[in-house]
């Protein structure tokens, strides 16, 4: 008769997290012990090249971020839904084949309308590449022969 | 006490202090931190319950997918934005507590009357082997063949669905 | 009794690992050094002990001593938090990773990991997916521009290749068809590697390693010449470490994941053959994981010194355009595949 609990695999995970936790923690806290601590006002400023900062720090971004999480999310849900399917696929046979194939082809679909609909496309950057709209006199045949110049002058 | 026990009040403790620490906090942000490490005492308790899919799914999709998106939404709209919309919106509020006074009122229900005692600590013992992974696919692939393409017409529903309701949103 | 006996060899494990765990990546560190040096044909460290051997701890001593400048329009308790979170993730992963076949060892069979686990594979999705946070939170909670955009594009970054290293597995676990990091190493016994049997799955794994550790030519998280030091522009000290410590723990993971899904794990082809012992084979089996890791953690090291970086959009149309449908297409040939063997 054994009535004591085992250590589990995820106790022997439990306390390896919690060894990490109490690692880092003690890292950081050694150092803090150690080191020196002279705050000046201009050394606690946010860097921003050497200026003084220029309104709030927690700007706007672009849209697309969340168009991305948002399909990520989607695409996360497909994953883990797929995972029973990967382990018992070599059990089931066709019939796992089957379904899966059906699951894959709508999850393929749902990226191709994103493709499609532009949603995975970034902001590419817009060269202004110059363009000549007027046309330029082929030079004459002797254009460099006038300025030429002997070159031992030069260097000497 | 088992260790059973012991583990059982750290990760419940841990999820009722992250929650109340999410309503309470006035930064949307640290609220957000405290509801992923809600998610993480919510998984610690899965685990106990041997429900492995469950706690991981909890970690993968909940605390790892969904929170990035409640984040960047929370950095989408400014800090600033976000405490005039609150301190504006009195109705919001008393309806979030007369929705939040229902919810409590309907789960209490459910534990204290609506299920017999019984079939709870039957469905315990038989937990062991349903929580594997393997055999939620096995039970997927033979029982709920249906439902588990149905899921599959529902996400691709909801990415279409997402993306038409974001872009009418912001443009 | 028996139960303290498994927690006194558990933390013994724990402790073990997690030393050298810290050593590798120190060393890591001067290894990188030594061979960007080579790159760019300099001596690199060679001051510090002999050929600078003691540089890391160097290192670690001067971050140390380092004064922690937390600007003033920072959240202080948030921006602590950031390196804890990216190091304790880092470290938490090394949990599930086999080393080695099991050996009995004092009268009980000892398995060359920390703990196997049935979940193996997605604890190290979910730890993942929990370490874009650090990222994130170091850049809002710095409270400066460059941190928040540094921040913001890197967990973009990183969930736009989650999706692509998951679906990379997927097809390594359809052929193991288990979850636990031990039986996927045991499936690819012989050369039936899954670098040979999935080659699409490998490279597109190996990419998206690649964008998960931050590495060049992934690092725009931290491209200096735009976004000064990216999210950990107001770090300092051992905080700073704890980000730097954290990336190089994230490198000796991503090739050790490498090598236990696809590269055979500790497993050397036609060992058994030779008729050695049990002891002589584990120590040879644990000497070849170690190899395997090690070239690839040169190979990390090297791409880093000789690519360029990618632009942003670029780097968002190779995750979403190329490698997702890749890896897709990974898993229909990985499903393909185990029906014509079978």
């Amino acid at each position: 008769m054994n009535n004591e609990p085992m250590l589990t695999e995820f106790g022997k995970i439990f306390l390896f997290l919690l060894l990490a936790i109490i690692f880092v923690v003690m890292g950081l806290f050694t150092a803090r012990l150690i080191r020196p601590s002279r705050p000046t006002k201009e050394k606690l400023l946010t860097y921003e090249c050497g200026e003084d900062s220029e309104g709030s720090s927690w700007i706007k971004f672009n849209i697309r971020f969340y168009v991305i999480a948002l399909i990520f999310i989607i695409f996360d849900v497909e994953l883990v839904l797929l995972v029973p399917w990967l382990l018992v696929y070599k059990e089931i046979g066709f019939t796992a084949f089957f379904v899966g194939f059906i699951f894959m082809f709508l999850l393929a679909a749902g990226m191709v309308y994103e493709w499609k609909k532009g949603d995975l496309e970034w902001a590419r950057p817009k060269p202004i590449i110059p363009v000549l709209n007027r046309t330029i006199k082929p030079l004459p045949e002797n254009a460099f022969a006038t300025q030429e110049t002997p070159s031992s002058e030069v260097t000497g | 006490m088992t260790l059973e026990t012991v583990l059982f009040w750290i990760f419940g403790g841990l999820a009722v202090v992250a929650a109340i620490a999410t309503i309470t906090r006035k930064n949307p942000v640290i609220s957000a931190l405290f509801l992923i490490l809600n998610f993480g005492g919510l998984a610690g308790l899965y685990l106990l319950l041997n429900a492995q899919f469950i706690a991981v799914v909890q970690i993968i999709v909940y605390a790892g997918a969904i929170m990035v998106l409640f984040l960047f939404v929370i950095m989408l709209l400014r800090p600033d934005d976000e405490k005039s919309f609150f301190a504006e919106n009195k109705q919001i509020k008393w309806t979030g507590i007369a929705i939040g006074t229902f919810l409590f009122a309907q789960l209490a229900y459910v534990i204290f009357v609506g299920v017999p005692k019984q079939s709870i600590v039957r469905d315990a013992q038989r937990s062991v082997e349903i929580g594997t992974i393997e055999s939620i696919g096995r039970a997927l692939f033979t029982q709920f063949l249906v439902p588990f393409e149905a899921i599959a017409f529902v996400l691709l529903a909801a990415t279409i669905g997402a993306l038409v309701l974001a872009k009418k949103k912001f443009d | 009794m028996e139960m303290w006996f498994a927690f006194v060899v558990a933390l013994l494990k724990v402790i073990i690992i997690a030393h050298v765990v810290l050593i590798t990546v120190s060393y890591l560190v001067y290894f990188e050094r030594k061979i960007s040096a080579w790159a760019q044909n300099r001596i690199g460290p060679n001051r510090v002990g002999p050929a600078g051997l003691l540089q890391p701890f160097a290192d670690v001593l001067k971050l140390l001593l380092k004064e922690d400048i937390v600007p003033t329009n920072a959240n202080k308790k948030i921006h602590t938090l950031a390196p804890i979170l990216a190091l304790f993730v880092a470290m938490g992963t090394f949990a599930v990773i086999p080393i080695g076949p099991s050996i009995t060892l004092f009268g009980i069979v000892n398995p060359f990991v920390v703990a196997d686990v049935n979940i193996g594979i997605l604890y190290v999705l979910a730890l993942t997916s929990i370490g874009v946070y650090a990222i994130t939170f170091a850049g809002w909670s710095s409270g400066s521009k460059y941190s928040l955009i540094g921040g913001v594009r890197s967990s973009a970054q990183m969930i736009s290749y989650e999706i692509s290293m998951g679906f990379s597995i997927a097809g390594v676990l359809l052929f193991a068809g288990s979850l636990s990091p031990q039986m996927i190493v045991e499936s690819q016994s012989g050369l039936m590697w899954n670098a040979l049997l999935q080659p699409i799955g490998f490279i597109t794994f190996v990419v998206a390693a690649f964008a998960e550790t931050n590495r060049l030519p992934f690092d725009l998280p931290e491209a200096e010449p735009e976004l000064v030091g990216g999210f950990h522009t107001e770090y300092s000290s051992m905080k700073f470490a704890g980000f730097f410590l954290a990336e190089y723990a994230n490198m000796i993971i991503a090739s050790s994941l490498i090598v236990t899904l696809y590269l055979g794990g500790w497993q050397v082809p036609f060992l058994e053959k030779l008729g050695l012992s049990e002891g002589v084979n584990a120590a040879i089996q644990v000497g070849s994981f170690f190899v395997k890791m090690g070239v690839l953690l040169f190979f990390f090291i090297w791409v880093r010194w000789s690519l360029p970086r990618f632009r942003y959009d670029q780097l968002m149309d190779l995750g979403w355009k190329v490698m997702f449908p890749l890896s897709l297409l990974n898993v229909v040939w990985a499903a393909v595949l185990a029906m014509w063997i079978k």
